[in-house]
């Protein structure tokens, strides 16, 4: 159990572009077709893991595999999903620093500045439309509201993302 | 030699605690801990430059898994090589493993409280105001003339209305870009790779001084 557990994860770790969000529906399917889990339990796991602090697809895996297999359940899935990822990236890192000088490492990095920019823009959206009552509504203009106040205290103040995470949770107390 | 393995020991501290802080204060995942990441090794420490640290960050980004362990790995592996990106991953992987799997075994606790509730709902804000100071604060490097902005607008197309995969995007995007200034070079045009703006913005930074 705990052996096929982690191949799956390996797989789900060595197969997940885009983060977060992007991992979510590989973990469902590898999940739901062994039938480890059911829908409702891995909704329930997800949104979880997306209120815990860390990575949502690491929280994820944690919580799958703990669901699963207990303890030593949600160590195999957490080790899997971060192994191939670690590897890749220390490769990743090696080539990057040895080629970073190189032509071709600065038509790439030049490509995919862009792409990268748009693909967290993205997952900003993404995490907009997780609100389950997004409209005209009072929650939705409170959130924008702090989402603008976020950005502004950021880029003109210069505040630390700590403080600006605590004023925030602040805030969400008095307008929610 | 002992100075060597103490100094080895001293970096992998650092960079194990560094990244211990770092993960407990992210919600929301993996990009929202960028500006935190930035805060540490770029404003405080100095280890990377801003440019190295998009650059970094767009490597990090294409690689599979989350991002924010993928930048834990490439900054350890700058710090202090292999040992270096294990540590730092085990680093901002540890209390999110303990508090995740604290926030399971209590969340029938948390779920009827509305204060952390609400609380949660303004941090889920928040959130995504970091992403988005990310994201702009890397357009000023990134988008710069017209193949970068075409390069942005169909990434942005295809992840949003066509829900193409990431990989796809990265991947095909990557080859537009390549292939481009290929091009360009072979026709004998004046390529730049990189934003001129940020020099310029340089120069303004330190214009003031002058008059003072």
């Amino acid at each position: 159990m705990l052996e096929s557990l982690l191949l799956a994860f390996l797989k789900i770790g060595l197969f997940s572009f885009g983060g977060g969000y992007a991992v979510l529906p590989s973990i469902q399917s590898e999940v739901a077709g062994p039938g480890w889990l059911t829908e409702d339990v891995f909704a329930r796991a997800i949104s979880i893991a997306a209120l815990s602090p860390g990575s949502i697809a690491t929280n994820g895996a944690t919580l799958i595999g703990y669901r699963i297999e207990g303890l030593p359940g949600a160590i195999v899935a957490t080790v899997g999903i971060i192994l191939p990822s670690l590897i890749l990236t220390i490769l990743i890192a090696m080539f990057f620093y040895r080629m970073r000088d190189s032509k071709w490492m600065r038509y790439v990095l030049y490509s995919l500045r862009p792409i990268i920019t748009m693909l967290i823009l993205y997952a900003a959206i993404r995490l907009l439309g997780m609100d389950a009552d997004i409209g005209l509504n009072w929650a939705t203009i409170a959130t924008l509201l702090i989402i603008g106040g976020a950005v502004f205290g950021m880029l003109r103040y210069k505040l630390h993302p700590v403080l600006v995470i605590v004023a925030s949770g602040l805030t969400g107390i008095i307008l929610f | 030699m002992f100075a060597t393995m103490g100094d080895t020991a001293k970096k992998l501290t650092e960079l194990f605690l560094i990244f211990l802080r770092i993960g407990p204060m992210t919600f929301g995942g993996g990009f929202a801990m960028i500006p935190l990441i930035s805060e540490e090794v770029v404003a405080k420490r100095g280890w990377l430059d801003e440019k190295e640290m998009d650059d970094m960050l767009s490597v990090a980004g294409s690689a599979p898994g989350g991002v924010g362990v993928n930048a834990a790995a490439f900054i350890g592996y700058r710090r202090a090589g292999i040992l270096g990106a294990i540590t730092a991953v085990i680093g901002v992987t540890l209390p999110t493993f303990v508090i995740g799997l604290l926030f399971y075994l209590f969340y029938s606790l948390l779920e009827d409280n509305i204060k952390v509730q609400a609380a949660l709902k303004g941090i889920h804000g928040a959130v995504i105001g970091l992403m988005v100071t990310t994201a702009y604060r890397m357009s000023k490097s990134a988008i710069f003339d017209r193949m970068t902005i075409g390069l942005a607008c169909l990434s942005l197309l295809s992840l949003t209305v066509l829900h193409l995969n990431p990989l796809l995007v990265i991947s095909c995007g990557t080859v537009i870009g390549v292939a481009y200034l290929f091009l360009e070079e072979k026709l004998g045009r004046r390529i730049a790779t990189e934003s001129r703006r940020k020099t310029k913005v340089k120069k303004e930074a330190i214009g003031p001084e002058y008059y003072i």
